[in-house]
């Protein structure tokens, strides 16, 4: 990075950037993904041919499962840097107060907003687990890779009512992040006007909500015995 | 009405500070809430004890001298006011009230309810001006200026710079203070030359001074006594992100 570029990153302004353009990355891979899981409402055998699918974009230009890599890579580097200006930001914001109020009326923001940075660290073990979960199978009850459906239905079975539980939580506190997180964005993106503040609020509320129901549905409808 | 205080005593600087109970009587309710500080002082001092050291100057809610953090709120619990505009009947015989200064490291306490904001002089000097000619004025209608410019310019410019938005962050930032300022100038013809060297500049000099980022969590807007929209930091957001880029082409 050059000198100017490196002067702009490391202000406040421009870190807000870095999380922001990340921050809308890692969305729309949220509505890919989600729209992905939504195959096994068709059948488990669409929900298969579509895992295999994603293995082979891009071919034969792309050697098997390269984009998965490459789109993996891409998305690594996304959350380092989002963690990076939240953790660099949140440290700025700490030293910016050292001596506290002795009385400190709540604070008035939303509920998403004041939880954006607890909700980031449930965020991330949540997706550790996802990844052992469901991408390498550790700890999956099969973890067989060759048919990711059945892996899914024997991962949210009814006996298993506790990792459902905790991938309803997890989804919940990404809904709230995403709610404060999305009129953040698009605010740090140079969203100025009064009339734009309320589109932008309404935006990441349908945002939250359309991710919020669409990764839920998949496991609770396995759970309920919706899909066998 | 009768009321106890509870106020921030710290003899200096480097002093170590602590809260302190005073009791206040026979305060009336069309007092504001200084001249009842003031009260306290006259007894304080009649009683041979050190008054309590706060800001304060035009009394009128315009020059942003002003402060206090009173129960949590910056600048109390009336919504655009300023201290010195807050009156007593707002408050309940036998209150306790919290009166503490502005707390941030980019507002290090002189003594008691005193703090020096000199750093928000340091965000003005980086960028807070434009190049004109000096001399007589010139003639109203030389540079025209759109109304709806005008009028938004205008809102921006009643910013009195007490310093109540950074008081009231969770991340001690002073954004929307420093927006005010580039949305002021830059949405005048006058303010155009300095534009992009101006909110870089004063984005470098607001976190040197050590203020936090902003979250848009609103807190600022919420206790700002002249209700700077919370929208001009958008517009700073995104005049910084123009002029980043057309500094590095």
């Amino acid at each position: 990075m050059d000198l100017a570029t490196r002067r702009v990153v490391n202000t406040t302004v421009g870190k807000k950037a870095v999380m922001a353009v990340t921050g809308v990355i890692l969305v729309l891979f949220l509505i890919a993904h989600m729209t992905g899981n939504l195959k096994i409402f068709l059948s488990t055998e669409s929900f298969d041919h579509y895992a295999h699918w994603l293995r082979t974009i891009g071919e034969p230009l792309l050697p098997y499962s390269w984009f998965l890599w490459i789109q993996r890579i891409v998305l690594l580097a996304a959350v380092i840097g989002h963690i990076w200006s939240a953790t660099s930001l949140a440290l700025k914001a700490k030293a910016a107060r050292p001596v506290k109020y002795a009385h400190r009326r709540p604070v008035k923001g939303s509920y998403a907003a004041r939880t954006m940075r607890w909700g980031g660290v449930i965020i991330v073990l949540f997706v550790v687990y996802h990844i052992l979960d469901l991408t390498t199978g550790h700890l999956n009850p099969v973890g067989d890779s060759s048919r990711p459906a059945g892996n899914l239905i024997a991962d949210f079975a009814p006996g298993r009512w506790y990792v459902t539980l905790f991938y309803v939580v997890a989804v919940l506190t990404l809904a709230f992040h995403l709610r404060h997180g999305v009129f953040s964005a698009l605010r740090t993106l140079g969203q100025q006007t009064q009339t734009g503040e309320r589109r932008a609020k309404a935006v990441a509320l349908v945002v939250a909500v359309v991710i919020a129901v669409g990764f839920l549905a998949v496991p609770l409808s396995i759970t309920t015995g919706l899909i066998k | 009405m009768n009321l106890t205080l509870r106020i921030w005593r710290q003899h200096g600087p480097e002093e170590k500070g602590r809260m302190v109970k005073y009791r206040v009587e026979d305060v009336s309710p069309d007092m504001s809430f200084l001249e009842m500080l003031d009260m306290l002082n006259e007894e304080l001092t009649l009683a041979g004890d050190e008054p309590v050291a706060f800001d304060h100057d035009c009394r009128e809610g315009i020059c942003g001298m002003c402060s206090l953090m009173i129960n949590g709120s910056a600048h109390g619990p009336e919504r655009a006011t300023t201290t010195c505009q807050l009156h007593m009947r707002h408050f309940n015989d036998g209150d306790t009230i919290d009166i503490e200064p502005w707390r941030a490291r980019a507002f290090p306490v002189v003594k008691d309810l005193v703090v020096d904001r000199s750093s928000f002089d340091r965000i003005i000097q980086a960028g807070g001006y434009i190049s004109a000619p000096t001399g007589s004025a010139p003639d109203a209608h030389a540079t025209p200026v759109p109304k709806a410019d005008a009028d938004a310019a205008f809102e921006a410019a009643t910013c009195i710079g007490c310093g109540a938005c950074v008081a009231a962050c969770p991340n001690g930032s002073g954004m929307l203070f420093t927006a005010a300022k580039v949305t002021h100038l830059g949405l005048l013809p006058q303010g155009q030359p300095e534009r992009d060297e101006r909110v870089l500049n004063m984005i470098h000099a607001h976190d040197d001074a050590g203020f936090g980022g902003c979250t848009n969590t609103g807190e600022c807007h919420e206790v700002c006594p002249k209700g700077i929209p919370l929208a001009s930091i958008g517009r700073l957001n995104r005049d910084f992100l123009k002029a980043s880029r057309s500094i590095s082409r």
